[in-house]
């Protein structure tokens, strides 16, 4: 028996390459004048008006049937384009946790008025979600979230607690947070539930967490008193683990936990060739590094084919994950290495300081969406180990 | 084809002819007559020799699960070389040569040279065939496709030193429970099981490349598999301890295998330097592009090859 024998070899059909010119074109059109520093943040970079307007071409949402605005393809579809996007260092981040979990929680868990509601405002760029799971106290361990929506008379909810490392909290407009409906934290993953939060609504209130670049995407977000409408709950009330759990497979599966540092590596790349370095070390760094990269791709091509085949592939993206990440890493680690290591060669100021930027922020590609530990705790369940 | 109906069958033989114990007689240099004729007889040897010359007209692609079993069970003749060596003649229009045949695409390292009746030299378009026991001329151009064929034998054995170490780890009792139950041995088996799929992805892309494979689908293949043979075999030894360093177990009839296979026909820095070197030629190309384009040309060129 092969460990994880269903992840093989896929292709990307013809009609998703199709799509390719069309995508170039209009990321050219928009984004080709930013630095190099600035597209390296690619992942983190929010720019709104470049989210609709991509939403307006239709390239988001794409996996979203079209009755809701969507374009009725499929988790291929949207690994192109994100393949365009971070290859280009494109600003995604504005548009980006909807159209990867938001969009699809909501379609497979929603009701058919909330489907109506928020998915053609996503597919457009026009509603901006961000996803509340971690807490103090609750980063890995999500299964003891304390912040709790309590059912009320009327049957809604009220909401208290507090969410922080929450990405672009501060611009988005509405929430998925991971909340507690019933029992205590004690009862680790009975009584969770998903709710959508409207960032408007009196008694939320959200403070940006500066990191060490010098950047605000993180942010801690407050609930007091939140009074939440009935129809707040995504899914079923209590099932909040077993939907989170599904929706992290789509988190960690894609293009998007190879491609953070591919920036940096393509503007390393076009350095060492303008310094026409062709020495053994330098050619091996860059075929090294490829190598790794068409490896990872190709596993991240194996694991969207699961989820186009309507399955939940929870092990194996965490797999990828992990593979994914660690490679993102050791790109600034290499390259930082490599650069620092010719101290008599002149370096562009732009790729300078995009490898400060990835060198400071890679340590967040193995926590965000889970960290390394915990996704080798799942691959080790998946191996029968636990 | 129904790829099940020739593994399934070819995983059975395997048990049968290359149990460990016939395994270690036939590195003990005692004779190998018997299972190279259970081969021979078996049909397999031409899986990938075309339909009109007698054989099963096998991609390397389709063959790949069978190649991946020979690794799986340390096999230890070139079964694999001497199936893509076959494949290789009939397309030519030579006649078969019988007996075991090894790929050598370097002048060292060349696994089952002692096994061996002949060595095959020239290129995948014109073969040939030099005695084992002459001195053969290293054969550049051979050297994709054997390191293809090493990388799918590595990811055989990934998978089975995977299984070893998993059962291992249930098995054998340390402060009172099994240490596949510590967390820290846990996270290692994870790791593990990480470098086995990506061998066998790597492995899988080599192997699209087809009986001609271009350079750069050979180093993404041979790269991956590669490093990931040294990383599977450094843990599941630490798991195995010293138990799995001995002659009697098992394991080592697969890690050094690992060791062997990633040092044959170009190791991980051999192939980093062809592949950035084909990358430096291209010409200015992101990252995802210059994947694409590498393996997309490569997927025209096996199209040209066939027809």
């Amino acid at each position: 028996m092969r460990v994880f024998e269903d992840l093989v070899l896929s292709s990307l059909p013809a009609e998703d390459e199709a799509l390719r010119p069309e995508i170039r074109a209009l990321i050219a059109d928009t984004i080709s004048q930013l630095p190099t520093d600035v597209r390296a943040r690619s992942w983190q970079g929010f720019d709104a008006a470049f989210s609709r307007k991509l939403g307006r071409a239709g390239f988001v949402g794409l996996s979203l049937p079209k009755e809701y605005g969507g374009a009725g393809r499929g988790p291929f579809t949207r690994f192109v384009i994100v393949e365009e996007l971070l290859s280009a260092g494109a600003p995604v981040a504005g548009h980006w946790i909807a159209d990867r979990q938001s969009g699809p929680l909501i379609l497979h868990f929603g009701t058919e008025e909330q489907r109506q509601f928020y998915l053609p405002r996503i597919a457009s760029g026009e509603a901006l979600f961000c996803i509340g799971m971690s807490e103090p106290g609750s980063g890995s361990d999500l299964a003891s979230v304390r912040t709790r929506a309590e059912p009320q008379d009327d049957s809604g909810w009220l909401l208290n607690g507090q969410k922080i490392w929450t990405t672009n909290a501060l611009h988005s407009d509405y929430m998925i947070a991971l909340v507690r409906t019933s029992g205590s934290s004690t009862d680790r993953q009975q009584g969770l539930s998903q709710v959508i939060v409207d960032l408007k609504l009196p008694g939320v209130s959200v403070r940006p967490i500066v990191d060490l670049t010098g950047d605000a995407h993180f942010a801690e977000v407050f609930f007091e008193d939140v009074r939440l409408a009935p129809d707040a709950l995504v899914g079923e009330e209590g099932q909040g683990w077993r939907q989170v759990t599904a929706e992290l497979a789509f988190e960690r599966s894609g293009p998007e936990r190879i491609y953070s540092s591919v920036v940096l590596l393509d503007a390393w790349t076009r350095h060492v060739e303008e310094q026409a370095r062709k020495d053994e070390a330098t050619v091996r760094l860059l075929g090294g590094l490829t190598a790794r990269l068409a490896v990872l791709r190709e596993m991240s091509l194996a694991v969207t084919a699961r989820l186009a085949a309507g399955e939940s592939p929870v092990v194996e993206a965490s797999l990828m994950k992990d593979l994914g990440t660690s490679f993102e890493q050791d790109v600034p680690e290499l390259v930082g290495d490599d650069l620092a290591s010719h101290p008599d060669e002149p370096i562009a100021a732009e790729l300078h300081r995009a490898l400060l930027y990835v060198t400071q922020i890679a340590p967040s590609f193995s926590l965000r969406g889970g960290t390394r530990e915990i996704l080798r705790g799942i691959i080790a369940r998946g191996l029968g180990l636990r | 084809m129904d790829m099940q109906e020739l593994v399934a069958p070819f995983s059975r033989l395997l048990q049968d002819i290359c149990s460990p114990a016939a395994v270690r007689e036939v590195e003990r240099g005692e004779s190998q007559a018997a299972m190279w004729q259970a081969f021979e007889d078996s049909g397999f040897l031409d899986a990938l020799v075309d339909e009109e010359a007698g054989g099963a007209g096998l991609s390397l692609a389709e063959a790949a699960p069978l190649i991946a079993l020979l690794g799986y069970n340390a096999v230890p003749l070139p079964v694999g070389d001497t199936m893509i060596a076959r494949a290789l003649f009939a397309r030519k229009g030579d006649q078969m040569p019988q007996g075991p045949i090894v790929l050598a695409g370097g002048a060292t390292f060349t696994p089952f040279a002692r096994v061996a009746r002949h060595v095959l030299a020239g290129s995948p378009e014109d073969p040939i065939l030099v005695g084992s026991h002459e001195s053969c001329p290293p054969a550049p151009s051979l050297r994709p496709l054997a390191a293809v064929l090493r990388a799918l034998l590595i990811s055989g054995a990934a998978d089975r030193v995977m299984e070893l170490t998993t059962a291992f780890a249930n098995e054998r009792s340390q402060f009172g429970k099994p240490i596949g139950k510590q967390q820290a041995v846990q996270q290692q088996l994870a790791i593990l099981a990480e470098q086995a799929v990506a061998a066998r992805i790597a492995a899988g892309i080599g192997a699209r490349g087809g009986l001609y494979p271009q350079a750069a689908i050979a180093a993404i293949a041979k790269h991956g598999a590669s490093c990931a043979a040294v990383r599977i075999s450094a843990i599941a030894h630490a798991v195995h301890g010293a138990i799995g360093i001995s002659e009697e177990f098992d394991l080592q009839l697969l890690t050094r295998r690992l060791h062997e296979w990633r040092l044959a026909d170009g190791s991980e820095s051999y192939w980093a330097g062809v592949l950035g070197a084909a990358r430096t030629s291209a010409g200015p190309m992101a990252s995802a592009d210059f994947i694409r384009f590498a393996q997309g040309a490569a997927a025209e060129k096996q199209v040209g090859a066939v027809s």
